[in-house]
């Protein structure tokens, strides 16, 4: 590879001891953030108003039945063996059970997640392959009609509210203009046809060869997915734009140039080559803000993923769920990062 | 003001040679109110800005009608309505009138986690970057764990811990927002710490504390602002979303992310009840970036040409 070039000879002797330094390094800082992501969130169930042995027992329960409940739950131990007994069941999966449904909510997080997942792969795609070639040209013709259009584009996605957006597409192409499908998954006809495999209805339909559920079901995710799509293509525009705009002003280009390089050559396989890496990060950033941003997406479309779980479960004082949701994206939301993190350090050499 | 004093306060404000710190200071600032005047899209931005801040202080005289007060005879009553130039909602209630008074509360929360959340990180940050140490490393991983939260579902799980309100509100955005500061400041202070005027500083015998406050915090101070008006687009739009959820300014409050909420049920029907708060919104958090664009130009030159 091209960057491989790049390393000197002093690394290639012992290229392997800091790279496992490294590596240690990282999954330390994961193994902190996330005992202290959980241990923010063992904090907040605690202040809560919320008595959880009344939420189990109900208001009526006898004194000895409230007791035995409350030495099950272990609350009548210290708070630091209390935290203990919550990583432990956090660490085997165990969020306890939900007090809406009375189910496990690790279960109920796995049945939703593939609907807020595949909403917001889609988003993501959508976002890429239109933020990225946007922002090249941008860079490229700076000052040109199309750099102001990214700019108003950037500047209108960063300033509108989420949820006030998808209720105006909703308006306009679900009530007047009738393109598209209207809240929910799929059609009421549609429902439980194709067998779960994935959660994705998308994939698990093509899978079945039931094209009417799939273009069902893709009438109802194009206007959710569109709107996510558009916060992500401000976001990865702009970036783009000011990275090549870097990479363009560097005195490698000024020589492709003078060696009479296309112009299409020197954007593409060089410029473009180098901020390979950069975009990916933003990328991976961005997807993981997809997956919050469509909390109140996932209201607006009554899309039944983590978004709406973890809202429903909070409108109804369910804690348990509200902090299995909270942790499991924050847990998504680190792991993405990292793996931004770790893409740098394994491709671009000056991170070494 | 008459000519004459005004060339006399200009040529003050640009002398080269200022004879206090404060006329060093006033003349910093107008140079780069100069710059800022230059770019017409920041001063648009203030325009709205400067708009909405009227309407706010003089609500009530402005608003035609009371914002609570109920007409269920004239309930969703279109735009144009004579007497209700935004048409009413489901209660009657004129939506211009509401939409006035609830500039008051968006600027109450922007106001309230503008000073607490860049405060919080300032201290944080700078008491981190000139100390090092354990100090350090236990202040930038909490602020690391912060960070990894997903800022929206960490105010959520706040708001339920503490309860729905515009207080709560205020608190859980300003949690999640001054992550970002604090790492600001760090980075600020580890370039000023080993600046010889600290070295002189220290030498003449100030203690950490002063040299802190007095001499390391001014020059944070720029970039901050930047930030801060960059991030305000973004607390109106936290506390939007919490409004809109049913978990920040309860009702009757006229707040415009509830006020999207209400309307949300007739959006099909009747979209302006939805609409109107939806626009509000998005023009005062346009006016924020469009006026953080035009000071991270003035204030920070180094980035003005992304």
């Amino acid at each position: 590879m091209a960057l491989a070039e790049n390393t000197g000879k002093g690394r290639r002797t012992a290229p392997l001891a800091p790279w496992i330094r490294g590596t240690a390094k990282t999954i330390g800082s994961i193994a902190v953030t996330m005992l202290g992501l959980l241990f923010v969130t063992f904090v907040i169930g605690r202040v809560m108003p919320i008595d959880p042995v009344l939420a189990i027992v109900g208001e009526r329960a006898s004194q000895s039945t409230y007791q035995q409940v409350y030495e099950q739950l272990g609350l009548d131990k210290p708070l630091i063996f209390q935290f203990g007994y919550y990583l432990w069941d956090v660490l085997h999966g165990d969020f306890g059970m939900s007090l809406l449904n009375a189910r496990p909510v690790s279960e109920d997080i796995a049945r939703v997640f593939p609907a807020t997942l595949e909403l917001a792969t889609l988003g993501t795609i959508m976002g890429v392959a239109l933020g990225v070639p946007l922002g090249v040209v941008a860079a490229v013709r700076r000052g040109s009609w199309i750099d102001q259009l990214a700019r108003v584009v950037a500047l209108v996605g960063y300033s509108m509210p989420i949820f006030w957006l998808g209720l105006m597409g909703l308006l306009v192409f679900y009530g007047v203009l009738g393109w598209v499908g209207g809240p929910g998954r799929l059609d009421i006809f549609y429902q439980d046809i194709v067998p779960t495999r994935t959660g994705m209805i998308l994939i698990d339909s093509a899978i079945a060869g039931d094209w009417s559920v799939f273009k069902n079901a893709f009438s109802h995710l194009i206007l959710p997915a569109s709107i996510l799509g558009y916060y992500s293509l401000a976001y990865i525009s702009r970036m783009t734009r000011s990275f090549m705009l870097e990479q363009l002003s560097a005195e490698y280009i000024t020589t492709a140039r003078v060696k009479g390089m296309s112009e299409w050559l020197v954007i593409w396989r060089h410029a473009f080559r180098n901020i390979r890496v950069q975009l990916i990060t933003v990328i991976a950033l961005s997807y993981a803000n997809l997956l919050e941003g469509s909390v109140l997406t996932e209201i607006i479309f009554s899309w039944p993923g983590i978004g709406s779980y973890i809202t429903t479960a909070l409108l109804s004082a369910d804690m348990n769920a509200v902090l299995g949701g909270t942790v499991t994206v924050g847990l998504i939301f680190v792991l993405l990062n990292v793996f931004s993190d770790l893409l740098y350090r394994v491709f671009d050499p000056r991170a070494k | 003001m008459t000519t004459e004093t005004s060339e006399g306060l200009r040529a003050w404000l640009l002398t080269e040679t200022p004879h206090s710190r404060w006329q060093a200071r006033m003349g910093s600032f107008y140079q780069g109110w100069l710059t800022l005047r230059g770019n017409p899209m920041a001063m648009f931005g203030i325009a709205i800005l400067v708009l909405l801040l009227l309407l706010a202080a003089f609500a009530p005289l402005i608003a035609p009608h009371d914002p609570f007060a109920q007409d269920l005879s004239n309930r969703l009553k279109p735009l144009g309505t004579a007497g209700h130039m935004l048409g009413t909602d489901s209660l009657g209630r004129d939506i211009l009138s509401r939409l006035i008074h609830g500039s008051r509360i968006t600027l109450y929360i922007v106001a309230l986690v503008a000073l607490i959340a860049p405060i919080a990180g300032l201290l944080v940050g700078t008491v981190s970057g000139y100390l090092g140490g354990w100090v350090d490393l236990v202040l930038m991983r909490v602020t690391d764990i912060f960070l990894a939260f997903p800022r929206l579902v960490l105010a959520l799980a706040f708001v339920a811990a503490l309860g729905a309100g515009i207080e709560n509100a205020v608190l859980a955005i300003s949690l999640t927002a001054w992550p970002p500061y604090a790492r600001i400041a760090r980075a600020e202070t580890l370039t000023i710490r080993n600046s010889d005027y600290i070295s002189a500083v220290r030498l003449q015998g100030a203690g950490p504390l002063r040299i802190i406050t007095k001499h390391i915090w001014p020059l944070c101070i720029s970039s901050l602002i930047v930030r801060v008006t960059l991030d305000m687009a973004g607390i109106i739009l936290a506390a939007a979303g919490l409004g809109f959820l049913g978990l920040g300014a309860q009702p009757p409050s006229p707040e415009w992310g509830a006020m999207i909420s209400e309307g949300r049920r007739f959006i099909l029907d009747h979209w302006w009840v939805a609409t109107m708060p939806g626009l509000a919104i998005f023009t005062v958090s346009l006016a924020f970036n469009l006026l953080g664009d035009g000071l991270r130009d003035v204030l920070d030159p180094k980035d003005g040409s992304q």
